[in-house]
């Protein structure tokens, strides 16, 4: 689904993940946050580049591995992104969306 | 002499030692298998959710692991310390070692409530409870008898978890429970998930959901447990929500085997990380891996094992022989979902493809039906006990059930 955030035209999936990484800049992701109710502050711009750094090498997300990576605590994590932190997180740093549910 | 190696007699174990032993007969002189487990008896897992309820006897559910091996099979009951690959051997506990040159870990999951603040507080076994271990569900099964009502709530800690619709069966099954003994209205019924469903598949999610309401189970999704706090009985998520109890029934944190861990093949719940398509080990091509022990994206269930073990069994051959391994596994489960009264849903699904509405297993005819609640399904999950202790741990197929999960019309065709 082609759409408009920023002023840019992107592609999103029916739960409004960015289909394309390349699309995605800091502009989209502040806008997708707003829509979620986040002002961005540096400690969430500190997980959104990790989360994108991991997604690089292809290392499956969850919860618990953020929670364990040094660069945020689980408890903060939720502070930071409240409602659902990985579905939440993950949407703005412009990836897909964890399967972290069988 | 060469030796196959396999470490856990569950029920993967247990089939892969059935399934080697028949194809490998013509190569008896050469190959030899070995399988080591820390148990001697080899419990029906499935049967720890009708033990609270009196449904089951706890004879029903444990025989000798013995009994279900080849009599030339070797049977160590050890506890595994380590495994080390470079050197492809295994040590165990008491020191004695085992070379291989294949082995396949089965050696499943389990419980660990110490990964939660205040899980094995003093509530633990008195109104906290799990149901995934043979002495939780027996003492949760003498804690019901007496209980009298309140708040019970019925909690998945993190996924992934073993069976993962067990849980809310647990809820469907209380709520029958209490109502066959008549104390129903003074039960509270809540069924508190770390997803925003009840279901990890969207459709059955929303086959279930009605059941819920019309069983008055609440639902609390999207909790994430930080911690209990014992004085005051209740659980508490990292953004502060609270959910009070009067009995708590958790499914606590599941993980792999902690030798997985110490020897280095496991992530950071001790799975190893597997081919999904051919269940070979992705750090070295003389291990495999099958069942709960595994990190691939399907369901940690008997009916993904047994799936797994049929796609196992050849790829072991083709390995032996020297030949391209079959990429085929495709994550194929198969299960009944208690609903309470006496009925029962059936889910077929597999990777790739969610659980559908029809019939099982042939298209059309049944005698099953898929996503629908029936009697019939609950006669074939009863049913199923037997069909595992005699047919499914001695590796036969079971008639009518494909490997690879059937698409409508296909199999009605072959029938």
């Amino acid at each position: 689904m082609l759409t408009t955030i920023a002023n840019k035209t992107v592609n999103l999936n029916e739960e409004g993940y960015l289909t394309d990484f390349s699309q995605w800049d800091k502009d989209i992701a502040h806008e997708i946050a707003q829509q979620a109710g986040l002002d961005l502050t540096p400690r969430h711009w500190d997980v959104i580049s990790y989360l994108q750094d991991q997604h690089k090498k292809e290392i499956a997300l969850t919860i618990r591995n953020v929670g364990k990576s040094g660069v945020v605590d689980i408890k903060e994590f939720y502070q930071l992104f409240p409602a659902g932190p990985l579905k939440t997180s993950t949407k703005i740093a412009g990836i897909p969306k964890p399967v972290s549910c069988i | 002499m060469k030796r196959i190696l396999i470490l856990g007699a569950g029920t993967s174990g247990t089939m892969m030692a059935n399934h080697l032993h028949h194809d490998l007969k013509n190569l008896k002189e050469e190959w030899e298998i070995v399988i080591i487990d820390e148990n001697e008896i080899h419990y029906y897992q499935p049967g720890f959710l009708f033990l609270p309820f009196d449904i089951y006897t706890p004879e029903d559910i444990q025989k000798p692991i013995r009994q279900f091996l080849p009599d030339d099979v070797r049977f160590i009951c050890e506890k595994v310390g380590k495994i080390l690959p470079a050197e492809k051997k295994v040590i165990t506990e008491n020191g004695d070692t085992f070379q291989y040159d294949i082995l396949i870990i089965a050696t499943g999951t389990s419980i660990s409530p110490e990964e939660t603040e205040g899980m094995l507080g003093e509530e633990w076994r008195k109104n906290i409870f799990d149901f995934y271990s043979f002495d939780g569900a027996l003492a949760l099964r003498d804690k019901l008898r007496d209980w009298e009502g309140g708040n019970l709530v019925v909690h998945i800690t993190e996924m992934p978890i073993k069976c993962p619709v067990a849980p809310l069966e647990f809820a469907f099954l209380a709520d029958s429970y209490f109502k066959h003994k008549n104390i129903r209205d003074r039960v509270n019924i809540t069924f508190v998930t770390p997803m925003d469903g009840v279901f990890t598949k969207p459709k059955a999610t929303h086959a279930l959901e009605h059941l819920l309401i019309e069983k008055n189970i609440h639902v609390v999704p999207d909790f994430a447990i930080e911690r209990i706090d014992n004085e005051n009985k209740k659980i508490i998520d990292y953004v502060g929500k609270e959910v009070p109890f009067d009995l708590l029934v958790t499914v606590p944190t599941n993980k792999g085997h902690e030798m997985i861990g110490r020897s280095g093949l496991g992530d950071d719940l001790n799975y190893v990380a597997t081919h999904k398509a051919t269940l070979q080990s992705k750090s070295d091509p003389s291990i495999f891996v099958i069942g709960d022990a595994t990190n691939i994206p399907a369901s940690k269930a008997g009916s993904v094992a047994h799936f797994e073990a049929e796609i196992l069994t050849e790829n072991i051959l083709h390995y032996i022989n020297g030949e391209p391994l079959l990429e085929e596994f495709d994550g194929h489960a198969n299960c009944f979902v208690e609903t309470g009264n006496g009925k029962a849903i059936l889910l077929d699904f597999n990777y790739t493809h969610e659980p559908v509405e029809g019939t099982f297993p042939f298209p059309g005819v049944g005698p099953l039906r898929l996503l629908k609640e029936s009697r019939m399904n609950h006669m074939g999950k009863l049913a199923f006990r037997w069909i595992y202790w005699n047919m499914l741990l001695k590796g036969n197929h079971i008639p009518f059930i494909s490997t690879n999960m059937s698409e409508a019309g296909k199999h009605f065709d072959n029938v």
